[in-house]
């Protein structure tokens, strides 16, 4: 009988002593996340997360760079001859394949938006430059096409399209 | 005794870097069976240390330590930074409570003796601990640039040209400039960073020392056998965290509750070098030291006394001359003490009072008490005492 | 020792006397925010935020809040870009290498109504205007000192001698305050219908004002009621674990 009531008292210290245990595992838990959150980015970055654009004195044949997240982005207006040449390029002939129409939006098509950053190493290329009219980039030498795409070089993916929408037909948002 | 053999993995780093039987033999720590509640503030600094160290890393990626960039990099915390506000009161309210919880840990060791042979050493590190936490608080205070960190820095770092000769030098040293700036922020924020480190390393000695003679007690009588202690884990590792728990509400209450109570308004204005606040005023945990400073009338005086009033505990363990450690045994030395208290905790209620009329006697007169009661009182104390009966040994005096 | 201990924790943490210097004792208002469940009346902040667009930003700034900071109060996003739009703000260089104007956005930090405190001190007689964002924060008992100011303006004594440009408050320390008077009943037509009295602007400022100087305050005070809750459970848990891992020794 002493030996069962002696056992029931540990199983009941035990269980005390655990729950505290665990309730104080809850607490460090539930302090480390505002630690760990406060790095993420802050209310201000967010709110520079995205970038208003008025693209209405961009004329055909013309480019200009924005800086969206601390990035460059290019903004070109095509040429017809550019939008025709980029379509006509055999899928299977690109090392990162993309159809020109899935880089653009519909009815938007002469508006190519893309992150300025090469995809080899991160500089930023140089426009209306290289062998194939879209940009070239001089630190290892790759050549992107006139829809941004890897052509030649060392860059392993084409320049990346940000999320983008246009508010009405001279602004656009992109992020 | 004999460690247990290690097997497999564990023994493996064992017998290359002994940690597993360093913790084994912390485990069979052997402490006091006796010790109250005074003893919980050891464990509670050591905590605050780590909340302030954490916090203040993580704080230290969001601030700026430049003239024209603190206070805004610090708004910045507070308004955008997720939980910036958290980390930023945390870490204010931190250092109060590890003043706190440091004051009354000292309180201890001066009323059980704790600092009396063979202890001595572990004392000394005390001192150096205490003094390198004032350093580091009162670089910290500086860095959000309100108009109590520049004026405190100013005040304060003038102190040094008091000294005859090189003090003019020492101060133009201290400050990198002409008068507090950019130079001395950078410099202030550079070693506010580096000394909890310090301050973390005289720790290590400081619980190093104290666990070649074990901690004092109550009774102020060593432990002489087995009946008279028991394990660290796990009679004070939960004892310790039931302090954690009541720690953390007084903590929480002031972060999330009243987050600037204590602290001063002047601090929410940007620094301007062109006005004086109406009273500048250092942290509350500074105030006893502070109204000895002002209590003397001499510059050079006030800044010899200040030193002087942290310099004197170095030479309690020689002049406490009673042979009996613990305040409990010396019903004379209790009134004394008593006394002790009330004069420090009057001093730092000075230390917030403008230094005019009916203060500046009151602080002159605590400041009197303070040195007298470590120069005169206690190594004539020890000799006139007549002390209550000592028990033989701990067990003795925890069966009555 | 314990009755000690406590008594000198408590008292050592009291020292934080701020009298107020002799002055008129500040008017006692009880807030909506006051105490450990207190909120910003949202509605009174809005208006608030009115009077502070309409009155008192042509000399006070308010630089540590952005636009977007107003949602918190309950405009909508078109609202924010809307009152973002309506202030001018400076931008630049072009591509001309010149500063230039432009209209506000959400992100855009509240526009200063002077370049710097020299214009602003030109601007008013010599006297800086000073910015709001921690008006509250920065001075002792700051929400009844600034409805005490705010609505404590009056004839000075006839003992008593006006410095030029100066105007009586015995609420504002030296009682001589160079910031004439700026409320005034039906200074400002609130858009919600409310009536526009000295008394109410004042209030809606002050809780306006309260909001831009913590605007973390809600979340902090919940956060603060779950953070004492667990740490009852936790303080309440580990007594019980320790009398009873304690009352081994008794054996």
């Amino acid at each position: 009988m002493a030996e069962n009531k002696k056992k029931s008292g540990e199983t009941r210290r035990d269980f005390i002593v655990l729950s505290a245990s665990a309730v104080a595992g809850v607490g460090a838990a539930s302090f480390a996340w505002p630690l760990i959150n406060s790095l993420n980015p802050s209310a201000d970055v967010l709110a520079m997360a995205s970038t208003e654009v008025d693209i209405a004195k961009v004329e055909k044949g013309q480019a200009i760079r924005v800086m969206w997240r601390g990035k460059p982005v290019f903004i070109r207006r095509r040429t017809e001859k550019e939008i025709t040449e980029a379509r006509d390029v055999k899928l299977d002939e690109l090392r990162d394949p993309e159809r020109d129409q899935d880089r653009v939006k519909k009815g938007e098509d002469e508006w190519l938006i893309l992150v300025g950053v090469c995809t080899h190493l991160g500089c930023v290329p140089l426009g209306y430059q290289g062998d194939y009219g879209g940009w070239f980039c001089p630190c290892h030498g790759s050549h992107y096409d006139t829809s941004g795409r890897i052509r030649k070089g060392p860059a392993p993916r084409n320049l990346a399209v940000p999320p983008y929408e246009f508010l009405n037909n001279n602004v656009i948002k992109i992020g | 005794m004999s460690v247990s053999e290690k097997t497999g993995i564990k023994g493996w780093i064992d017998s290359r870097l002994p940690i597993f039987t360093f913790l084994e033999h912390q485990n069979e720590y052997q402490v006091p069976k006796n010790l109250n509640y005074a003893w919980n503030f050891g464990s509670l600094a050591g905590i605050a240390l780590v909340i302030q160290m954490v916090t203040g890393i993580i704080l230290a990626m969001h601030y700026t330590p430049n003239s024209h960039m603190a206070f805004d990099s610090v708004e910045n915390v507070m308004r955008n930074v997720n939980y910036g506000w958290l980390l930023r009161y945390t870490h204010a309210v931190g250092s109060s409570m590890f003043f706190m919880v440091v004051y009354l840990h000292i309180l201890r060791g001066l009323f059980y003796g704790s600092y009396k042979s063979p202890r001595e050493i572990l004392w000394f590190f005390g001192i150096f601990l205490f003094i390198s936490m004032m350093a580091t608080a009162f670089m910290g205070y500086v860095l959000p640039w309100g108009q109590m960190s520049y004026w405190g820095a100013t005040v304060i770092t003038n102190l040094f040209s008091a000294f005859p000769l090189i003090g003019e030098n020492i101060v133009t040293f201290l400050w990198g400039g002409y008068s507090v700036d950019n130079p001395t922020l950078n410099r202030f924020f550079s070693l506010h960073y580096l000394m909890p480190f310090v301050i973390f390393g005289l720790m290590i000695v400081h619980i190093v020392a104290l666990h070649v003679h074990g901690s004092n007690n109550p009774t102020g009588v060593e432990i002489k056998s087995e009946k008279d202690s028991i394990p660290f884990h796990p009679y004070y590792t939960v004892k310790d965290f039931f302090g954690f728990g009541v720690f953390f509400m007084i903590y929480a209450y002031f972060i999330f509750f009243a987050p600037n109570y204590l602290g001063h308004p002047d601090n929410y204005i940007p620094a301007d070098p062109m006005v004086t606040p109406a009273r500048i005023v250092p942290e509350w945990y500074f105030l006893p030291f502070y109204a000895i400073l002002r209590a003397i009338p001499d510059k050079l005086g006030g800044v010899l006394m200040m030193f002087g009033a942290l310099i004197v505990l170095f030479f309690l363990p020689w002049l406490d001359t009673s042979k009996v450690k613990s305040g409990v045994y010396r019903p004379l030395f209790k009134v004394f003490f008593t006394l002790f208290t009330v004069n420090f905790v009057m001093l730092g209620y000075l230390g917030g009072k403008p230094p005019e009329g009916i203060y500046v006697i009151l602080s002159r007169a605590a400041t009197f008490y303070y040195y007298a009661y470590f120069l005169l009182i206690l190594p004539i104390l020890g000799k006139i005492e007549k002390p209550l009966a000592v028990p033989l040994s701990i067990s003795d005096a925890v069966k009555k | 020792m314990k009755k000690i201990i406590v008594f000198t924790a408590t008292l050592l943490m009291s020292f934080n006397v701020f009298a107020n210097e002799g002055g008129t004792p500040l008017k006692q208002n009880v807030w909506s925010f006051d105490g450990m469940t207190g909120t910003v009346d949202k509605q009174s902040a809005q208006r608030g935020f009115q009077v502070y667009k309409e009155v008192c930003s042509s000399c006070h700034s308010l630089r540590l809040l952005s636009y977007r900071n107003l949602e918190a109060l309950g405009f909508s996003e078109a609202e924010v870009k809307t009152i973002a739009a309506g202030a001018t703000v400076k931008d630049g260089p072009n591509d001309s290498g010149d500063m230039f104007d432009r209209p506000g956005r959400p992100s855009d930090k509240f526009a200063a109504p002077f370049a710097n405190d020299k214009a602003a001190r030109a601007a008013n007689g010599g006297a800086l205007p000073p910015d709001l964002s921690l008006m509250i924060k920065a001075r002792p008992n700051g929400a009844n000192y600034l409805y005490s100011i705010l609505t404590g303006y009056e004839n000075p004594p006839a003992d008593m001698k006006m410095n030029t440009g100066m105007n009586y408050n015995s609420y504002f320390p030296g009682k001589q305050i160079a910031m004439p008077q700026p409320l005034t009943d039906g200074r400002v037509t609130y858009q919600d219908g409310a009536g526009a009295t000295t008394d109410q602007m004042s209030r809606d400022v002050v809780n306006f004002l309260q909001w831009a100087a913590e605007p973390e305050m809600e979340a902090r005070k919940e956060m603060g009621i779950k953070a004492l809750l667990y740490l009852a459970v936790f303080t309440v848990l580990f007594y019980l674990a320790k009398k009873r891992i304690w009352s081994r020794l008794k054996k």
